[in-house]
């Protein structure tokens, strides 16, 4: 493979576009949750400090709601201009399954938040409630139908072949609810939580460490403590089943994950090294003996395949694989170990007390979207050389443009994320970066926010009040 | 006649026509951008439209994943063809949707947030009046697969059917404003939507008169029975709609008086007040 041929460049443009947006959904799918629990639990415990730290995010979730919308149109019309043979091939069956993310989901989420950006105070109480918890079951809706897609793409079932070659639906039930489906969206969604879980939780040690009185910022810092303690064990187990799932169907990612070269009975662990897609060896592996057999296959000396058992052309580069998936595994366990210490912490009775344990909230708050990152790229690497996986190449996939073309639009990609989204990033930051108050307005009256356009009743009332001004 | 490939052009061409229309004036408010007064005017023209440009965007999403969905291999042929002005318009668009974010949050900066925004319209509108232009000239193709080159889509009409747009999309926004605003904001947007109006009403002229020559289908199409029927309802429309927009821009015109304008949209105004 040339370095700059026009396949590399499109895979390196989807890899940029797409790693820019998943950031916003894993943020927002969370945080729209996160948003729902506050609401309810002001409605029914009438404490204004839950309706405080509802306002606090609100503002954040806005502006990461829309940057998430702009990045995923993008996505949307990227499966054309560079991935036309596979929207050809695959179009019949992925077509109306982000069709349908279009339809339920974005409508949903769409038409809901504007009213519960805007509407606290002319739909009342408990239908503004209605429409948050809404937008997070939009949020959510969102995530089943592109996860089902992605694992289609996976482990695909369901479908047949026709004349041209496209992949046509046979089965609707299996192609949605394909073998490795509901592992990556329970594992993804928890992600999501986990995620916001910690940007929660360190924006609240951030001001905690400047004033530990602050009610808002304690609420903030306890929750997101308690999601960490509950969630980031059962993300553990997902993640275990997750990977079972995948060396049942992608044998070869799971061989690449773990730097396995050779088929053998009693696979070690290796904890590192560096994976040589020339050598064919895993270098300077440092390794515990059986325990790879044992992870995998529940026993010591269960048979797992290396990578050998398949032709070079047909192994993910497990260079890439191998470290990516470290590295998720590296930061679920710093996840592990926040929530375990804040256990500890509040059995002193005392957990807002530690100011390591602040400091370490405040170092974790990016960790949701660095093990994101990282955790997609293993799966999404790992099952290359396919976009189908077993049945239709990523080399065949691509549109029949020259590389100069894609070569330009991906400077241009790169030049428009960075500039825009870096914008928007310390947007954000700025927001979190203000102490939370129990008094924490609503959004801006009269500062005209995005938001979605089609509930035009309270649209245009913010536009009226605007004019009367 | 009616079956379902029938029934998913038509959803298709809906979104596309609901697309023009609405997200068209949030477009033209961002291409006439330049011609208001800073802060106040540019203030007042974005808010008309700040809490709407989302949901006319998503008619955008709808209709390109239609065309994937439904007709997969026309959207395999398309976008690459289209590949340069599509990359063009998705970037316009993120600069236009982002500068609704963030303009209002920055004083300092917010000069380079009203270029964003008017910059992203103009190039989002442009490179989809570029795309229509080289779609209607048409595209080589091989197989399954589009087998130009990439700059295939650039000639004089695609170029002049991108100023088309442009100008078009200028009087959805001028109207617009007419509509949603008072004062000399509106005053100097009856004399943009006079200026877009004429410009528009040349372009459609100057581009209906060149397309039968551009190829020879378009004269079956349009000037052979049965076809004429449905093709001649259109410049009727439009000489209809230039009667009815001539009248309304003078008996608006004398009564521009804030509060006295008779509400055009019940619907809509009932919240306006």
């Amino acid at each position: 493979m040339e370095p700059f041929d026009a396949l590399t460049l499109a895979r390196l443009q989807f890899a940029f576009t797409i790693s820019f947006h998943i950031i916003f959904p894993a943020f927002t799918i969370g945080l729209a949750s996160y948003l729902a629990v506050l609401e309810g639990l002001w409605l029914i415990t009438g404490r204004a400090v839950f309706l405080a730290v509802f306002n606090y995010w609100k503002k954040i979730f806005a502006i990461s709601f829309g940057m998430g919308v702009v990045s995923g149109i993008v996505m949307s019309y990227q499966f054309g201009t560079n991935w036309s043979v596979f929207a050809d091939k695959t179009g019949p069956i992925l077509g109306p399954l982000l069709g349908y993310e279009v339809m339920s989901a974005f409508f949903l989420e769409a038409g809901f938040l504007g009213v519960m950006l805007f509407g606290m105070d002319r739909v009342g109480k408990g239908l503004h409630c209605f429409a948050t918890v809404m937008v997070a079951g939009g949020t959510l809706l969102s995530a089943f139908w592109i996860l089902a897609a992605n694992s289609w793409m996976q482990t695909p079932t369901g479908y047949a072949s026709n004349a041209a070659g496209q992949f046509v639906p046979a089965d609707w039930w299996a192609v949605i609810f394909n073998p490795s489906f509901p592992y990556r969206l329970v594992h993804m969604v928890l992600a999501a939580y986990l995620t916001t879980a910690f940007v929660v939780g360190g924006v609240g040690a951030l001001h905690l460490l400047a004033d530990r009185r602050n009610e808002s910022a304690r609420l903030m810092f306890s929750m997101a403590m308690w999601m960490a303690a509950l969630v980031a064990p059962l993300q553990v187990v997902a993640g275990d089943l997750h990977g079972l799932n995948t060396l049942q169907h992608q044998p070869a990612k799971i061989a690449a994950m773990e730097g396995h070269w050779e088929t053998r009975a009693g696979q070690p662990l290796i904890l590192f090294g560096w994976p040589s897609m020339a050598a064919e060896t895993t270098r300077y592996a440092v390794e515990l003996p059986k325990l790879g057999s044992l992870i995998l296959t529940h026993d010591v000396n269960g048979t797992v395949k290396g990578l050998k058992a398949w032709p070079p052309q047909e192994r993910p580069n497990a260079t890439i694989v191998f470290w990516s998936f470290r590295i998720m595994v590296g930061v679920g366990v710093l996840m592990l170990l926040a929530g375990a210490w804040s256990l500890l912490q509040r059995y002193r009775r005392q957990l807002i007390g530690s100011t390591a344990l602040l400091r370490f909230a405040v170092l974790m708050s990016p960790a949701g979207f660095i093990a994101v990152l990282a955790g997609w790229i293993t799966t999404e690497v790992g099952r290359q050389p396919y976009t189908v996986y077993g049945l239709l190449r990523t080399a065949q996939s691509h549109s029949p443009i020259d590389a100069a073309a894609v070569g330009a639009s991906l400077l241009a990609f790169i030049a428009v994320y960075l500039a825009a989204f870096g914008a928007g990033a310390f947007y954000m930051l700025r927001l979190m970066l203000q102490a939370p108050q129990l008094d924490e307005p609503d959004i801006e009256k009269g500062l005209p926010q995005r938001a979605a356009g089609i509930t035009p009743a309270s649209a245009l009332a913010d536009v009226a009040a605007a004019r009367q001004k | 006649m009616i079956d379902l490939p029938f029934i998913w052009a038509a959803l298709i061409a809906f979104a596309v026509l609901a697309y023009v229309l609405f997200d068209g004036f949030d477009l033209g408010i961002g291409i006439l951008f330049p011609c208001f007064a800073a802060e106040r005017e540019r203030d007042q023209a974005m808010t008309s439209v700040a809490p709407v440009w989302d949901g006319n965007e998503t008619w955008l999403v709808l209709g390109g994943g239609g065309l994937m969905a439904a007709f997969p291999l026309a959207y395999a042929v398309a976008l690459p063809a289209l590949y340069a002005p599509i990359t063009a318009m998705l970037l316009g668009l993120i600069f236009r949707g982002v500068a609704f974010e963030f303009r209002f949050r920055s004083t300092r900066r917010k000069f380079l947030w009203d270029w964003a925004f008017a910059g992203g319209s103009t190039l989002a509108a442009f490179a989809q009046g570029i795309a229509l232009g080289a779609l209607v000239q048409g595209v080589p193709v091989e197989g399954r697969a589009y087998a130009g080159g990439w700059w295939d889509w650039l000639t004089w009409f695609s170029l002049l059917t991108g100023v088309a747009l442009l100008i078009g999309y200028g009087l959805l926004g001028a109207t617009w404003l007419i509509w949603k605003t008072s004062g000399a904001l509106q005053q100097k947007a009856f004399s943009l939507a006079f200026s877009t109006g004429v410009g528009t009403l040349a372009l459609i002229a100057l581009v209906s008169l060149i397309m039968p020559f551009l190829d020879p289908i378009f004269r079956q199409r349009w000037f052979t029975w049965p076809n004429i029927a449905y093709a001649a309802p259109v410049p009727i429309l439009v000489a209809i709609s230039l009667r009815a927009y001539l009248g309304s821009r003078q008996a608006l015109g004398t009564r521009a008086v804030p509060g006295r304008r008779r509400p055009l949209c019940p619907l809509l105004c009932r919240a306006r007040h």
